[in-house]
């Protein structure tokens, strides 16, 4: 996965969990729940839906380093890397 | 229906700590009469919840004690002593007296877990005003509601809540005359908003405490009821007795404790226990900014010292998927008590607090109405892990039956009923704001029907059933089917909607929502999200569903009421029950 789709990607799962975000700009650096209204449920479905996507298993203290655009990136693509 | 979980017992030295050390002669001695005698009242037997909770601490020499120390998101830390908390809570009832806001008017925040929430309730109860506090992640619609049932005549808020939720509505509500912005200034400054911390600094840091008498209204809370709109119970300055008994009995908590209570204020917990007890017990508040985050709070249980730890078992679940080695490779020297609230702690979740923290979480279970709590797990008895534990002292509670609009007590063991409450201890409700039908229906002779569903065992433990109505418990919050409904039909493709809660491993119930489609549109991936968007935008993500599911009908009784227990019977392969009034819904 390309950088750019990755970030697509994370993009189409959070306006899937927060449908009302839908064409907003993400401030790739700047964590989610600081960026928009959306709640620790939400974020877990993110999580969920990553793995779902992507097939990688997300143990729950990698989550901080979810918190973010690139973050998620990083994290999919060393995690892909790594399989 | 007795549990199969080992009772955890607790050990002589326990006992012998504990705040509570003899539940059954406590039970027997105890009056609210006594209990009364613990705080300080003001002259002429005038009782004023911050008075309590703040500045006779400093009439006491406790004055440079903390009374609060804020952590910042972002890793910056703020303290209060009890000194401080009663210079700011006089600025700010200074600044309300001097923009006309009167005793009895409602003053309502809308505000995240920041040092000036904290300021502006104890503030307004200091200048005879009631309290309400808003929840921040609501969406403009809860907000609105709300404040229109309190006839807000104040607000403290963010520019950016402000500007979300507010300003779009804010002349449609005639009794707010002042909007104080937190954090904004000069040009910055929306039109018809005040800076209060401009404000505040220009005003005086002694102010009279008002004489409010006990029975005088204090706070307003909002719940959910199943239809109609939210309901708003006013409690009075006389609940502070029960805050202060029911957190040494329930919680343990003593002066000089380090107190950490997770829950956010817009909820009854973060107010009753996450401002008021603690306070008046001379205890220092830990307050997290922050979000649910792991390991950030392990860092805080750690490094804040905290002694008395008051959570949930939405945070409790996420926890023990995060994994029972994050707690036992650290040390919590200082924690000597935990409890939970919100909705039953499942047995699994008293186990593992017990294999990874080496004590168990003591549930606890009270309601929005009774203004503190009544059952509890108490620190020198024993626990059994699935229960709500036992009575405090001062509260009789019992299992009940309604027949005609009459009650019958359940006294036989393991047999459900209705959760009942003898009336008469302070915290309890005084009303639903302009609701009085409403209210009266919560009582049956000397009972307070509380609407859960419960038995009570052979030791005296209760247990926890189900809800007798429809409302959805989600990550310890109530939410109305109705409220919700409401906001969903207000979408153009929705004819008419239906909401009920389906279990869930973590928030103990997330919502769903079934929708018919009006005429001319069609059912699709697209719209579905369009409709989610506009509930979310609406009401938050809180209270919005987290699905949504088009459907041809509802089912419906013959009067016309949506069935949203066959809903969740046919979502759950269960029996169906009692489909005598249904109409049809093929």
């Amino acid at each position: 996965m390309t950088q750019e789709q990755s970030e697509d990607l994370v993009k189409r799962i959070l306006f899937q969990v927060a449908p009302e975000l839908e064409g907003e700009d993400v401030d790739p650096d700047e964590p989610f729940r600081e960026q928009f209204e959306i709640d620790s449920m939400d974020f877990l479905n993110l999580v969920i839906g990553l793995n779902k996507e992507t097939g990688i298993e997300i143990p729950e203290e990698d989550y901080p380093k979810l918190e973010t655009l690139s973050g998620c990136v990083a994290y999919l693509n060393q995690r892909k890397g790594q399989t | 229906m007795p549990t199969s979980w080992p009772v955890i017992v607790k050990t002589e030295i326990q006992r012998s700590n504990a705040n509570l050390a003899d539940y059954q002669s406590e039970c027997e001695r105890f009056t609210w009469d006594d209990a009364r005698k613990l705080l300080s009242y003001l002259p002429g037997g005038s009782l004023n919840i911050c008075h309590e909770a703040v500045d006779r601490h400093v009439e006491h020499g406790q004055g440079s004690n903390f009374a609060l120390r804020w952590l910042g998101r972002k890793g910056d830390t703020r303290n209060f002593t009890y000194s401080d908390l009663q210079a700011e809570t006089s600025r700010f009832a200074n600044v309300l007296a001097a923009h006309g806001i009167e005793r009895n008017d409602s003053v309502f925040s809308l505000l995240g877990r920041v040092p000036e929430l904290y300021i502006a309730a104890l503030g307004t109860l200091k200048h005879g005003s009631a309290y309400s506090p808003l929840f921040s992640a609501f969406g403009p619609e809860p907000v609105r509601m709300r404040m229109e049932i309190g006839r807000s005549a104040a607000l403290v808020t963010t520019k950016s809540l402000y500007k979300r939720k507010v300003e779009a509505w804010r002349n449609e509500l005639p009794t707010l005359k002042c909007v104080f912005l937190i954090d904004a200034h000069g040009e910055d400054l929306p039109d018809g908003t005040i800076d209060l911390a401009s404000e505040m600094e220009r005003r005086p840091e002694t102010f009279e405490t008002v004489e409010t008498r006990p029975e005088d209204r204090a706070l307003i809370h909002f719940t959910s009821g199943t239809t109609g709109r939210p309901k708003g119970a006013l409690h009075v300055h006389e609940a502070v007795v029960a805050h202060a008994v029911t957190a040494r009995f329930a919680l343990d908590l003593r002066q000089g404790d380090i107190f950490w209570c997770t829950a956010d204020p817009g909820w009854v917990t973060g107010t009753s226990y996450g401002i008021i007890a603690p306070l008046v017990l001379g205890a220092t508040m830990i307050v997290d900014e922050g979000e649910y985050d792991a390991e950030r709070w392990y860092e805080i249980l750690k490094e804040q010292k905290v002694n008395v730890w008051y959570t949930a078992p939405t945070a409790i679940r996420m926890l023990m998927k995060y994994g029972e080695e994050h707690v036992r490779s650290r040390e919590f020297a200082h924690l000597r008590f935990m409890a939970s609230v919100g909705e039953p702690l499942n047995p699994e979740a008293v186990m593992w607090s017990m294999r990874a923290f080496g004590m168990p979480f003591h549930d606890n279970w009270w309601q929005t109405e009774t203004g503190g709590i009544m059952i509890a797990n108490f620190a020198a008895e024993d626990v059994k892990p699935g229960s709500m534990g036992r009575p405090l002292p001062g509260i009789e509670a019992g299992i009940v039956e309604r027949q005609d609009g009459a009650v019958r007590e359940i006294t036989e063991e393991n047999r459900p009923g209705e959760l009942a409450l003898k009336v008469g201890w302070p915290s309890m409700m005084r009303g639903y704001l302009n609701e009085e039908e409403r209210y009266r229906k919560c009582f049956a002779g000397e009972w307070y029907l509380t609407g859960d569903l419960a038995y009570r065992d052979g030791d005296g433990y209760f247990w926890f059933v189900g809800r007798a109505d429809d409302l959805i418990k989600s990550s310890g919050h109530l939410i109305g089917p109705f409220e919700v409904e409401s906001a969903l039909i207000e979408h153009e493709a929705v004819a008419e909607a239906a909401v009920i809660g389906l279990p869930d491993e973590t928030a103990g119930e997330t919502v769903k929502a079934y929708v018919v489609l009006n005429p001319g549109f069609v059912e699709s991936e697209a719209l579905v999200r369009d409709i989610m968007a506009h509930a979310r935008k609406r009401l938050g993500p809180a209270v919005a569903p987290r699905m949504i599911e088009p459907c041809k009908t509802l089912p419906h009784t013959r009067s016309g009421k949506v069935m949203r227990r066959l809903l969740k019977a046919r979502e759950l392969g269960l029996p169906e029950g009692d489909t005598s009034t249904l109409e049809s819904d093929k």
